[in-house]
Order: C-alpha cells, then sequence, then structure tokens
C-alpha cells in the first residue's frame, strides 16, 4: 500500500445521475476511495494494521433519507455502491460515508431529472 | 489473518481464565473465533419471524478468481411502493472473520429494490442475502460460492 | 548470441502477424471481472484518473507551472502517447517508461521533485496519461537504440530465475491458458498499466506487478532503479506490440 495513515484522501466517482428521468427509478452508482483496513493484516514487523473502514453511507434527497447502509470488514477496498432511486422533481442528493478514525466524506449534486 | 503458535508449556503457566491468558491464548482465527454460525446470526437477524427461501435473487460468480473483490448484486421481487416495499436487505456469510457483509435499508423512494456492492471472502463458503418487507416477512437466497486464490501471492 | 536474439525479435515479429494468438489477460478473467474494467462507473481505477486529471491541472514545482500549460488539454495533447513507451530519451541517454517521462517533465520543466515509483499522484498522472491511449494499439518505437534494451529484456524474459527455478516463458509463453493452483495462467501481455489489481486492492505499475512475479517464483527481486525492470518492460511493449491499450485495466 501506498499510504498508511488511517485518514486516506478522500474521493469518489458518482454516475447515473445524468440518466435520472422524472419519476422513474434510475441507478445511481458510487465509489469512495477507502482502504477499507479490516483490521487482520500484519505489517513487515508483525504489527497489526489497525482496522479503518467506512461503516456507514447515507444518500439523502432534499434532506429525506432515501438509502443507507452499514458496511462491515468484509466490503471492499474502495467501496462501491449501487442502488436506485426515484426522483419526482429537481432536488439536492447528499452523499454520507462516514467510518473509523472519524472519517467522512460528503458529496452534494443538484439533479434535475428531465 | 496469522496466528501464533504459543509452546503448551507457556499456554498453561498462562491460565486460561485471565483475559491476559485469552488474548495470548492464539490460535488460527477460525478456532478460537466467537463469531457464531451463520444459521444464527439469520434467525437472530429475523427476530423469531421464519425466513422463508425465495423473493430475493443473489447474483454473485459460482468461482471467483480473487477473494479481495467480488462483486455481488441483490434484487428483490417488490413494487416498492408505500405499502409493500423492502424494507432491508443484508447479506451475511459463513466462513470470513466477521459474519456481517452489508446491510441496506431502502424504502419507496428507491423503486427498485436492488443493491450492488463487492465484497471480501476468505474462502469458499456460503453466503445468503436476506430481505426484510414492510409487512414484516422476511425472505432469503443462499448461495455456495468456491474461492480460488492467487497462486503468486505477494508477501 | 546478438545475432541469434535479433532473430528470435524478428521471428516473434512475424509470426505475430501471421497468426496473432495473443489474448490480453482481460480474456482470461470472468464476466464480472471483465464488467468492473469496461465499465468506468465501476472501475476503480477511475478513481486514480479522476485525480490524474487534477493533477494535470494543478501547479507543481517551483515553476507553478501545470502539465496544462505545455500540453494543454491531454486528450488531444497525449493520445497515443503512452502506447509508445518506453521511449528514448535524449536528454539522459537512455530510455524512459511513461512513469520516467512524467518524472523527466517535472524535474526539467516545473522544478518539482521526481516522484517515487508507486507514489499516489505518480500513478494518478500516468493512469490518466494512460486513459489516452486507450483502445489504441500498442506501438513501441521503431529506435534501434532500444534494440539492446528489449534484447537484454527477451534474456531477461528466458532465464530462469529463484528457489523455484522458472523463467517468465515458461508459464507466460508455454503454459498460458492452463492453471497454476486455482487460478489460470495468463499470457502476460502488459497493455493496461498501471493498473487495479484486486491483490493490491489498488492501483499498481507494472514495475511492481513484475516485482511480484520474481519474488513469486523466490528470487531476490533487483533493485528498484535496476536496469532489468525497464528491460523487461521494453521486451513485453515489443511482444505485445499492436495490442490495445486497456489503461487502467483490472487484473485479479
Amino acid at each position: 500500500m501506498a499510504d498508511a495513515t488511517p485518514a486516506p484522501r478522500a474521493r469518489s466517482l458518482i454516475h447515473g445521475l445524468d440518466a435520472l428521468r422524472r419519476g422513474q427509478p434510475g441507478e445511481v452508482r458510487v465509489t469512495l476511495g477507502h482502504p477499507m483496513e479490516n483490521g487482520l493484516r500484519h505489517d513487515g514487523y508483525g504489527n497489526v494494521v489497525p482496522r479503518s473502514i467506512v461503516t456507514r453511507f447515507e444518500c439523502r434527497l432534499d434532506d429525506q433519507l432515501v438509502f443507507a447502509a452499514d458496511l462491515y470488514t468484509a466490503v471492499a477496498a474502495n467501496p462501491y455502491l449501487a442502488f436506485w432511486l426515484k426522483a419526482d422533481g429537481p432536488g439536492t442528493l447528499r452523499f454520507d460515508w462516514t467510518g473509523d478514525w472519524g472519517f467522512s466524506h460528503r458529496e452534494t449534486r443538484q439533479i434535475n431529472p428531465a | 489473518m496469522s496466528g501464533i503458535a504459543l509452546p503448551r508449556r507457556r499456554m498453561l503457566g498462562l491460565g486460561a481464565g485471565t483475559a491476559l491468558g485469552l488474548a495470548l491464548h492464539c490460535r488460527p482465527v477460525a478456532a478460537v473465533s466467537a463469531a457464531p454460525s451463520l444459521r444464527t446470526v439469520e434467525l437472530d437477524w429475523a427476530g423469531g419471524r421464519p425466513i422463508t427461501e425465495g423473493r430475493v435473487n443473489f447474483e454473485i460468480a459460482a468461482l471467483v478468481e480473487n477473494g479481495n473483490t467480488v462483486p455481488i448484486l441483490v434484487k428483490v421481487d417488490s413494487p416498492m411502493t408505500a405499502a409493500d416495499h423492502v424494507q432491508e436487505i443484508v447479506v451475511f456469510n459463513e466462513k470470513n472473520p466477521q459474519r456481517d457483509v452489508v446491510r441496506c435499508f431502502l424504502g419507496p423512494a428507491n423503486g427498485v429494490a436492488q443493491v450492488q456492492t463487492r465484497i471480501r471472502l476468505a474462502t469458499s463458503q456460503q453466503l445468503v442475502a436476506l430481505a426484510r418487507m414492510s409487512d414484516g416477512s422476511r425472505w432469503s437466497q443462499h448461495v455456495d460460492v468456491l474461492v480460488t486464490l492467487a497462486a503468486c501471492i505477494e508477501p | 548470441m546478438k545475432r541469434a536474439t535479433g532473430i528470435a525479435l524478428l521471428l516473434v515479429a512475424v509470426s505475430a502477424q501471421a497468426e496473432d494468438n495473443r489474448r490480453s489477460g482481460l480474456q482470461f478473467m470472468s464476466p464480472a471481472l471483465q464488467a468492473l474494467q469496461r465499465d468506468d462507473a465501476q472501475n476503480p481505477a477511475m478513481l486514480a484518473v479522476q485525480d490524474g486529471e487534477q493533477l494535470w491541472s494543478t501547479a507543481a514545482g517551483s515553476s507553478g507551472k501545470r502539465c496544462a500549460d505545455c500540453h494543454g488539454e491531454a486528450p488531444r495533447s497525449m493520445a497515443g502517447v503512452a502506447a509508445r513507451y518506453p521511449a528514448w530519451d535524449a536528454a539522459i541517454g537512455g530510455a524512459l517508461n511513461l512513469s520516467g517521462r512524467i518524472n523527466a517533465c517535472r524535474v526539467r520543466h516545473q522544478q518539482a521533485n521526481a516522484l517515487p515509483g508507486e507514489h499516489a499522484d505518480l500513478l494518478a498522472l500516468a493512469a490518466y496519461v494512460g486513459l489516452q491511449s486507450r483502445g489504441q494499439p500498442l506501438r513501441p518505437p521503431d529506435d534501434p537504440r532500444l534494440d539492446p534494451l528489449r534484447q537484454q529484456g527477451q534474456v531477461l524474459w528466458s532465464r530462469r530465475l529463484g528457489q523455484l527455478n522458472l523463467a517468465c516463458l515458461h508459464c507466460h509463453d508455454q503454459r498460458a491458458g492452463l492453471r497454476l493452483g486455482g487460478a489460470t495462467i495468463p499470457q502476460g501481455h502488459a497493455t493496461g498499466y498501471p493498473a487495479y489489481r484486486l491483490e493490491w486492492q489498488g492501483l499498481g505499475s507494472l514495475q511492481r506487478r513484475l516485482r511480484g512475479c520474481v519474488t513469486g517464483v523466490r528470487a531476490e527481486p533487483w533493485a528498484p532503479d535496476a536496469p532489468e525492470w525497464l528491460a523487461l518492460e521494453a521486451w513485453l511493449a515489443q511482444r505485445a506490440a499492436g495490442m490495445a491499450v486497456e489503461t487502467p485495466a483490472v487484473r485479479p
């Protein structure tokens, strides 16, 4: 691993928002850059690399929770989630990831389904 | 995921009852792990309600090249209306150090009860995807997965 | 020996034209993993590509210059560039791979420091630049100055290494398609680097992958800056000439 610090530089990919159509479900796909260190690996000195995972993902549309997930160590690095969303009009989508060591990352997008 | 084997004499000296003894009483994780069985975790999650195999479609490769990153898809047959929708989709595993994989919370705003993610599998095992409906019913699908390992594992 | 190697190279080129049995590692993967690579919305390496895109327009070093200041828009200026590496660099009088070229730009034109091989920023830039050649055929330069390096690479490819006493070609030429443990042996064409390797759960360079193979046969890896790595890269580029660039690839 290139980086062993507990709080990685967070970046994300969000796909599917442009394809949303009014009142019709569309698939939203998000990827977060995060090592999801499971706390079971050892470094070259035999020390356990401490657990550092994302534990919760939430998606809100205009402050209303539309999708949430509790993530565990079995979720692969750079966690990927795909879920469906039905928006009836323009709005604000908020994506929140939180996890160990006070990790948190937020992305906000304005949507205007056709 | 390594275990350290201590000489027997030392293990007896530490004593099985002490916290320290337990901490150093090292054996491979599978043997000493307190992780419950898959069935226990399913029943625990269902809270006493019956679970019926069906309505859940759990897609995962039957043969996995690398257990580090395994794409999965879970789709539940549901109209996703306010009156009739999926509230929760969870995935449990049989042989990882921890039974939980992911727990998803849904509602009518999703429109379609389908989630995808990528998971880690420590070894060949059984997995289960479970769904809780708004009427309280629970549904499931069990799958068996063969996990192979890269032949040249880097240190 | 040199003459024989030259003929061997010629034979490889000729046979490649006659009937192309070369297959990318992509085709040895399951449909689910192929989808990971083919779909930009699923490919975890796109996180690094996004970083690379940002770095392209970020000032570096004491010059305060951005890559974009000299090169403009990468999709236009970098199209086909990655497909031509490793290439000869007149300033150092030697060959460079793409990461080496990016570092050379940083040092010479941006007055920035050279980044270590697996540094996230260097991989991100290499992935972003590599992406601009995706789908194009690998075109190793027709530059005779690269021949000694390629020949050295081919010799290393054929040399038994390590406690397992295996040469690269034993697995990747002679036994590709067969199984080693539970895994199918690919032909080992380096068409998609930097690649997201599931084994690493992250992006890595070709050198990192080669180092994994060398330790895999229980051989002592060469030093990070040893010429052997670049020789192998140059040989592999020649061996895969004409195959499509897949950067950033996903591999098990």
